[in-house]
């Protein structure tokens, strides 16, 4: 039986049947970690004895077979999370070593619903890249093609997701990392709304953009793992207090009667012409199922990269200071403590957190302040208010999750520009703050690469994000499809 | 030329509040190092601060004392700069809207009359970990990071050290008075930076300021500010210049001394703390805390009569001064003697006080030692005159009296058989004395007493002397 | 309004992130930066003068924790992954004031 070939809904039936046990499952899971991962390297750590132990106890409690919403489910999480005794890297050097001592409240949340916590996935460095090449123990590969990358920064996640080394997996995104991932490893990639879920735990990147959420196989597992996933949280500030809705329970309402917006200025020259081709069919998809296609303008778009980048580097090069060889992490010794952290932190990080380090620091010197980082936040309000005004006249709005399919390792990586530029579709929501996903929506033919469509919400509207994702994969198939590993 | 000094105080007040500023650890004094701490405090990867909602109210409180306009819109800004005894190397302060701006705390000037010294602001942040030197490395203790830290800056209003002491002196009456903080500057409780210029009397410009750490009682300011007027002053006459730097005093050598310099020290890159919402306060709320004002001088008096049962001179004398009163409440609190306590504060204690020119700050006795003192009194176990002698011990030592008396062997005889004994010696030393008391004259029993009360030390219980001398006295 | 062109001192900018680079890494991310920065010039083609900074995402106030204390974290636990520690504190080169 090809247990890890199954969605969590599927596995879920099978352990409250007692057909399977959840041991069976996380040993599934192993052996095809086992078979694949060497070419894949998704998995960063798995104890393998850890999980079944866990998996064990699953079992011998009753869990796999009770209505706990993950009962028995092994789920991989991106090595960001904190979870307590476990290693947490965040795929950098300077943290080699490093043993969580607390559960990020996400992780919290995992155990309570009865989840296996299976392993540690591969990620770029402190989340900064969108290809997983950043990552200071290897890259990940794609499944669909060994020689690309996965996507990232959650590349590892998504990966293991689309070649069924994990029945689901958590991942971050502060500027498409989830969703991008999700979209070139043709998985589900799902992005809360900010103060959605809980942040507690989760290694900062950039504090206001920052979101943890789920890559799954298709999306009523999305809908199950948003659920545990989100609630308000006492140790996040930035958490709201909303309550959490049963997020399955609007998937089968449909479209008809839904407006879907297409902003004009996401469907732009220099897109791949089959990523162009795979997105239009899905609108025509989504037109066929009764919902209504309305054009819209987010005309502050071109101007996201750049609000993104200010911010995000801002903000990072502070919370990446506490990185300094004193309390915790690699330590390089100096003549004094100053030359010890210069040398720890010069030797600890790669060379892309360097060079977001260097530019935060600079948008917020003296003297840069208001022209770079002040001035970035003042664009950000006109984003927002762009968003705001859109979803006004729609209910969703629809577009490529990357203008690109996934490159060839090493193709991009002396220009970190052109690198950013390809978080072009993804970064806006979230300097708006909305939710979003990417689920897959065809291939390209030659070499057959997956292709995502990105379908946004406003601000707490994860339920009408997962209707019109839900009707678009149930109208279709590719979410079905498997990479041939 | 004449010059005058131009003195600002930066005072960082620790709150008295249960828990740190962003985490839940205790902000108990004295324990072991690293024993109160936790992934927030000690700024591990993934920890989000939650705020205290009490030191903001403590913030606020301080505010409305002190007359400052409270920030309707408050936030939070992160100050970014590296250093061992900073968890995140970055400390979540307030920059541009602090709760509290302006306000001012009126002192007492020394040849009389009062001054108004204005304050610039007041805001909330977190207090740095502690470091320890060793010979070849520094060791921190994270026990203090994350405390609630709210710093009171002045506007450069004082004029002279004396005026800066009156200025710790009376803002620190304000916050024990408040409860906001026990301001004890041993424990760290209270710190202050000073910036110290000087200008020829009469020129608007202020002079070249100089930064002045370390000064670690009150009095200390008044000597370092002293010290550092007169630097400056000698150097401004030989035509030098002063530089802008950051000197540190050192009580014991009695001087000021140029810290080494922090290249590019002061680019502190403040931007809005992303983690922490806005503090909005409202109508409701300033109400809710103008009813924690403490109590005005005139109805404490009141209550100190009807209270403690004491006389409307003393209330008066006690309640003068907030340390006092909050002394003297501590002392008579479940005390059976208020009214003696009371007697011991006003003559014993502030007499002691003034001969040694110390404040009650510097006084090593402790309320709850004096209320034990009048109870060790009452109970016969030692005399009233012994008991100054004990006071004094105290007052000397900060030993506790129950140590003093056993140390000294100084509990009351009143063992009649001792006492017989010394009554014995009395009699038979002076005859005389025994004969004029035979004769009819009674008092002459008083020096006999006097001879008893020598030979025992004082120990002797007065009033069992008493008796047994009347005793053999009427019986021979 | 272009006073974001500024001469980019990258020693400065390093120095202040208390980050080592070689000089090799000095040249490249200086060349790199300037792209970048040439690049989010376009940011002062807006005109926000009359705009709010965002400074979240969403408009919470007074998120507040009531001032109890809990228990610390195990003494294991404090020095789990420290570089260097001795008499329960953590340890580092000797901080010259």
């Amino acid at each position: 039986m090809n247990l890890h070939t199954l969605t969590v809904h599927q596995l879920r039936d099978k352990l409250r049947a007692g057909d399977v046990s959840s041991r069976e499952a996380t040993q599934s899971l192993l052996d095809r970690i086992q078979a694949v991962d060497g070419r894949l390297k998704a998995y960063l750590w798995l104890n393998a004895e850890h999980a079944l132990a866990q998996a064990d106890a699953m079992d011998r409690g009753g869990i796999a077979r009770s209505e706990r919403l993950l009962g028995g489910v092994p789920i991989a999480i991106k090595d960001v999370i904190n979870v307590e005794g476990q290693p947490c890297t965040c795929g950098s050097k300077i943290l080699k070593g490093h043993t969580s001592v607390y559960d990020a409240t996400v992780v919290h949340h995992l155990r309570q619903a009865g989840a296996v916590l299976l392993g540690r996935t591969n990620m770029d460095e402190f989340a900064m890249g969108s290809s997983t090449e950043n990552s200071s123990w290897g890259v990940t590969h794609n499944p669909w093609d060994l020689e690309r990358i996965p996507g990232g920064s959650s590349g590892g996640s998504a990966a293991a997701v689309a070649a069924d080394e994990a029945f689901a997996a958590l991942g971050s995104d502060t500027g498409g990392s989830i969703r991008q991932p999700a979209s070139l490893c043709g998985c589900v990639g799902f992005k809360p709304t900010y103060g959605r879920v809980s942040r507690f735990g989760l290694v900062a990147f950039a504090s206001s953009l920052d979101q943890i959420g789920p890559f799954t196989k298709d999306v009523p597992d999305c809908a199950v793992m948003m659920r545990v996933l989100a609630g308000h949280d006492r140790n996040d500030s930035t958490s709201v207090p909303q309550p959490v809705p049963d997020y399955a329970a609007e998937l089968w309402k449909g479209v008809k009667g839904l407006r879907i917006g297409l902003p004009k200025e996401y469907f732009i020259d220099g897109m791949d012409r089959e990523v162009e081709a795979a997105v239009r069919a899905a609108i025509r998809k989504l037109q066929e199922l009764g919902a209504e296609i309305v054009e819209i303008s987010l005309p502050h778009t071109d101007y996201a990269v750049a609000v993104y980048y200010l911010i995000a580097t801002a903000e990072a090069s502070a919370n990446l200071a506490r990185f300094d060889g004193v309390r915790y992490g690699a330590r390089v010794t100096g003549d004094d403590v100053i030359d010890m952290y210069a040398r720890t932190r010069g030797a600890g990080f790669g060379p892309e957190v360097k060079r977001r380090i260097i530019l935060g620091t600079y948008a917020l010197s003296a003297g840069y302040y208001d022209a770079y980082y002040l001035r970035a936040q003042k664009v950000r309000t006109l984003i927002r208010q762009d968003f705001e005004r859109a979803f006004e006249k729609c209910d969703a709005i629809v577009t490529p999750t990357s203008p690109e399919i996934a490159f060839r390792i090493g193709e991009k990586t002396d220009d970190p520009l052109r690198m950013y530029l390809s978080d072009i579709f993804t970064i806006s929501a979230n300097l708006a703050g909305i939710c979003g996903v990417s689920i897959p929506c065809g291939f390209t033919t030659n070499p057959r690469l997956p292709i995502g469509l990105q379908v946004l919400g406003r601000s707490f509207g994860e339920e009408t994000v997962l209707r019109v994702a839900h009707a678009y994969e149930q109208a279709t198939e590719w979410h079905t499809q498997k990479p041939g590993l | 030329m004449q010059y005058e000094a131009v003195i600002g105080l930066e005072v960082h007040v620790q709150l008295k509040t249960r828990s740190k500023m962003f985490c839940g650890c205790t902000t108990e004094f004295g324990a072991p190092p690293n024993s109160q701490v936790c992934p927030v405090c000690l700024g591990y990867p993934g920890v989000l601060p939650v705020m205290n909602e009490e030191a903001v109210r403590k913030t606020i409180l301080t505010g409305l004392m002190v007359g400052s306009q409270i920030a309707r819109f408050s936030k939070w800004d992160r100050k970014n700069y590296f250093y061992p005894d900073m968890p995140k190397n970055y400390q979540i302060s307030q920059y541009d809207l602090p709760l509290c701006v302006s306000g001012a705390v009126e002192i007492k000037l020394e040849g009389g009359g009062t001054k108004k010294i204005g304050l610039t602001r007041a805001h909330l942040e977190e207090d740095v970990a502690k470091s320890f030197h060793f010979e070849t490395t520094s060791g921190v203790d994270f026990n203090r990071a994350g405390t609630p830290l709210m710093e009171v800056v002045s506007e450069p209003d004082l004029r002279s050290p004396e005026e800066a002491f009156a200025y710790l002196t009376a803002l620190k009456e304000i916050l024990i008075s408040g409860g906001i903080s026990d301001c004890d500057m041993e424990k760290g409780q209270m710190r202050c930076d000073s910036n110290v210029s000087v200008r020829p009397v009469g020129q608007k410009e202020f002079g070249e300021k100089v930064e002045i750490k370390n000064m670690n009682t009150i009095s200390g300011v008044r000597r370092a500010l002293a010290y550092e007027i007169q630097r400056q002053t000698a150097a401004l006459q030989k035509g030098e210049k002063i530089s802008q730097e950051t000197r540190r005093w050192d009580d014991a050598a009695g001087r000021t001394f140029v810290m080494r310099t922090k290249e590019y020290a002061h680019d502190y890159r403040y931007f809005p703390e992303p983690d922490l919402m806005p503090v909005v306060v409202s109508d409701a709320m300033l109400a809710e805390i103008r009813k924690l004002l403490p109590e005005l001088p005139e109805a404490k008096r009141q209550r100190f009569v009807k209270q403690y049962g004491l006389p409307e001179y003393d209330a008066g004398v006690l309640v003068a001064d907030v340390t006092l009163a909050a002394f003297y409440e501590r002392a008579a609190q479940g005390a059976r003697n208020a009214k003696a306590i009371a007697n011991w504060v006003m003559t014993e204690l502030l007499g002691k006080l003034a001969e040694a020119k110390k404040t009650l700050d510097d006084c090593l006795i402790k309320p709850e030692q004096l209320a034990k003192l009048v109870a060790l009194i009452d109970a016969g176990q030692i005399s009233g005159k012994i008991g100054k002698e004990v006071f004094a011990e105290m007052f000397n030592t900060g030993k506790s009296p129950d140590a003093i008396v056993t140390e000294k062997g100084l509990a009351q005889v009143s063992d009649s058989g001792a006492i017989e004994r010394f009554v014995d010696e009395a009699i038979a030393k002076n005859p005389k004395s025994v004969a004029d008391f035979k004769a009819g004259n009674e008092a002459a029993v008083n020096f006999l007493k006097g001879q008893v009360m020598k030979f025992s030390k004082g120990k002797a219980n007065p009033q069992l002397v008493g008796e047994i001398l009347l005793r053999k006295l009427k019986g021979s | 309004m272009s006073e974001g062109t500024g001469t980019f001192d990258i020693s400065y900018v390093a120095h202040l992130a208390r980050m080592h680079l070689t000089e090799a890494e000095k040249a490249t991310i200086s060349a790199q930066l300037k792209d970048i920065l040439a690049y989010v010039e376009k940011l002062n083609q807006l005109d926000v003068s009359n705009v709010e900074p965002t400074a979240h995402a969403m408009p919470l106030t007074n998120v507040f924790r009531k001032d109890e204390a809990r228990d610390s974290i195990d003494p294991a636990k404090v020095f789990a992954n420290a570089p260097e520690q001795a008499r329960d504190l953590f340890i580092v080169a000797k901080i010259v004031e």
